[in-house]
């Protein structure tokens, strides 16, 4: 009993860190409808610049966490860049990004893997802030995990709803009907990379802290995370408004994060994990079509409705 | 001499694909003026360039030749959103002028802040509200009530009317409207004509409306205009727009371009 629920402890707490990246790449690929890559690299570029300056220069984490936010959005600007100005289209923009980004974060580092060895860093600080008031100090990642995704999601919801958020998700939902109101698209599409990489960034930032070290071959399979957190999302609820929708986007990534962990219980090698990933994702991503075709009854949906 | 010129089209050339097989001269010199509160119907066979002329105004196309004065301004190296503050413009594919996942406010939303910068401020005030609900409720369509639906649950007329509410939100220099209605079932075709018109008359838009049927041409507009192999061939106003038949305008277009109308859809449409 007390396995099962250190277990879940552990998976909620790393769902939510996932979580904020799944809600990074959601804004790309369901808000701007453009498949981006970036993450790739940007996920081990918020770890990297994290790391490297608590561990190299001695920053104060949150001040180090905020600033690999940042770094991240400036490789998303670089993408950007790439996408709308130079019109490389959006795949190759991602993958040249991360391929650039890898020699960028070896050189950040100064070699794959760097640890966070005696240094405080924010999970660090929360189990002692926690341990001080008396709390179990295991549940300090899930409660640090839990505020920040919140105060982006109510953040997210805010911007979503202000003129230029507004402008955004047009710019995604109908570009040409953008450009005609007047809509600097180019300009909508870039904010949206600078979010959205941020976001990832900061997610490998958290990540690294919770994990304790940065290492170069981290951002590997970041997409698949996230999309599957998506999928597993728009899965299981169906048709929500953007608010309900991020929520759904956390929730998905914990419940990603678990059925992995369950494929951990059954004896399956970590070093397969992959493999079971991209699977999984699979499914996921059929499963729409599965299902229509063998329970073509069942779907009593009146209206097609897309998801925002 | 009196009227004020809104548009001017002098001398453009169009040519798609120059220098290849393919090579299509489109728009062969056209000349027009368009005059404060005109509403012109552009006719013409399916080739005559009539969408090409369209796009040309509103900035999809530039011309090879010529210039587009607009609202006493040279327009001609302006893109679409540059022009976008003097446009208002209404597709034929009802799919294309609004935002699908967006509400109807938001649509609207993004209509009243056309070509202004966007902020940080409320995406759809107070007051924004009040106002989309009053000219909803001037379509007749019941849409009032629903401003926060999405517009990919509304059919293809609704949605079509928005567009057209959406064009002249902010009263705009100019109404472009590409066969909008050409996708519609002739009902709502109808319904939506009906709607193109109270907006037009009663807020003296000028108007350049292409349509695919002489009828609709003839019975709508103050003026108008027909295209035949990238030229204007007919340009009837006042008395005589308002007496012109098919039969009297198949004659002009005989006259005028030394060939009889062959495009079946025209004369049946």
């Amino acid at each position: 009993m007390s396995l099962d629920l250190s277990i879940l402890l552990s998976t909620s707490s790393q769902g939510l860190l996932w979580g904020i990246m799944a809600i990074g790449i959601y804004l790309m690929y369901r808000i701007l409808d453009i498949a981006d890559l970036t993450a790739e690299g940007a996920f081990p570029l918020g770890a990297a610049i994290c790391v490297s300056l608590i561990v190299t220069f001695g920053w104060d984490p949150l001040l180090a966490t905020v600033a690999a936010m940042f770094i991240g959005s400036l490789a998303g600007f670089v993408s950007g860049i790439l996408h709308t100005k130079l019109k490389i289209p959006a795949l190759l923009t991602g993958i040249i990004t991360m391929t650039g980004l890898y020699t960028i974060n070896l050189r950040i580092m100064g070699k794959g893997n760097l640890p966070l060895t005696t240094n405080a860093t924010l999970v660090s600080q929360m189990k002692q802030f926690f341990e001080t008031i008396g709390v179990n100090p295991d549940f300090a990642i899930l409660a640090l995990g839990a505020c920040i995704v919140t105060s982006i999601i109510v953040l997210l919801c805010l911007f979503f709803n202000t003129s230029l958020g507004l402008a955004i998700r047009a710019t995604g939902d109908n570009e040409q009907m953008s450009y005609a109101n007047g809509i600097r698209v180019d300009t909508m599409k870039i904010i949206g990379y600078m979010i959205s990489n941020g976001l990832i960034a900061l997610s490998g930032a958290l990540m690294a802290q919770n994990n304790g070290y940065a290492d170069i071959n981290m951002g590997i399979g970041t997409i698949v995370i996230g999309l599957a957190s998506i999928i597993i999302a728009e899965v299981i609820f169906k048709n929500l408004s953007i608010t309900k929708r991020l929520i759904t986007i956390i929730i998905g990534a914990i419940i990603y994060r678990f059925i992995l962990a369950m494929v951990l219980e059954l004896g399956v090698e970590p070093s397969d994990l992959k493999f079971f990933s991209a699977l999984l994702l699979t499914i996921a991503l059929s499963s729409p079509l599965i299902s229509k075709k063998f329970f073509p009854k069942k779907s009593k949906t009146t209206v097609q409705r897309s998801d925002a | 001499m009196e009227t004020k010129a809104v548009l001017t089209l002098a001398n453009i050339h169009k040519t798609f694909h120059p220098g290849t097989n393919n090579e299509n001269h489109v728009l062969k010199g056209i000349n027009f003026i368009l005059e404060a509160g005109e509403f012109v119907t552009v006719i013409g066979g399916n080739g005559a360039g009539k969408s090409t002329l369209l796009n040309t105004i509103a900035g999809t196309i530039f011309p090879d030749e010529g210039s587009i004065i607009l609202a006493d301004c040279d327009v001609t190296k302006y893109n679409v959103r540059k022009r976008s503050k003097y446009i208002g413009r209404v597709f034929q594919d009802p799919r294309m002028g609004t935002a699908t996942r967006l509400t109807i406010e938001e649509n609207l939303a993004l209509a009243v802040k056309r070509n202004k910068p966007k902020g940080l401020g409320r995406g759809v005030s107070a007051k924004d509200r009040l106002l989309f609900e009053e000219k909803l409720a001037m379509l007749g369509l019941n849409l009032e009530t629903k401003l926060q639906a999405e517009i990919g649950l509304l059919s293809g007329g609704q949605r079509q009317a928005i567009t057209l509410l959406m064009a002249t939100l902010i009263t705009p220099k100019i109404l472009l409207l590409d066969e909008h209605t050409a996708a519609l079932d002739p009902k709502t075709s109808a319904a939506v004509l009906k709607i193109t018109e109270e907006l037009i008359t009663s807020k003296q838009l000028t108007t350049l409306m292409i349509t695919h049927n002489m009828e609709d041409a003839i019975r709508y507009g103050t003026r108008l205009i027909m295209l035949n192999a990238g030229k204007i061939v007919v340009d009837v106003k006042g008395v005589e727009k308002q007496n012109l038949t098919v039969t009297a305008l198949m004659n002009l277009f005989h006259q005028n371009s030394g060939t009889a109308l062959q495009d079946d859809t025209l004369l049946l449409g």
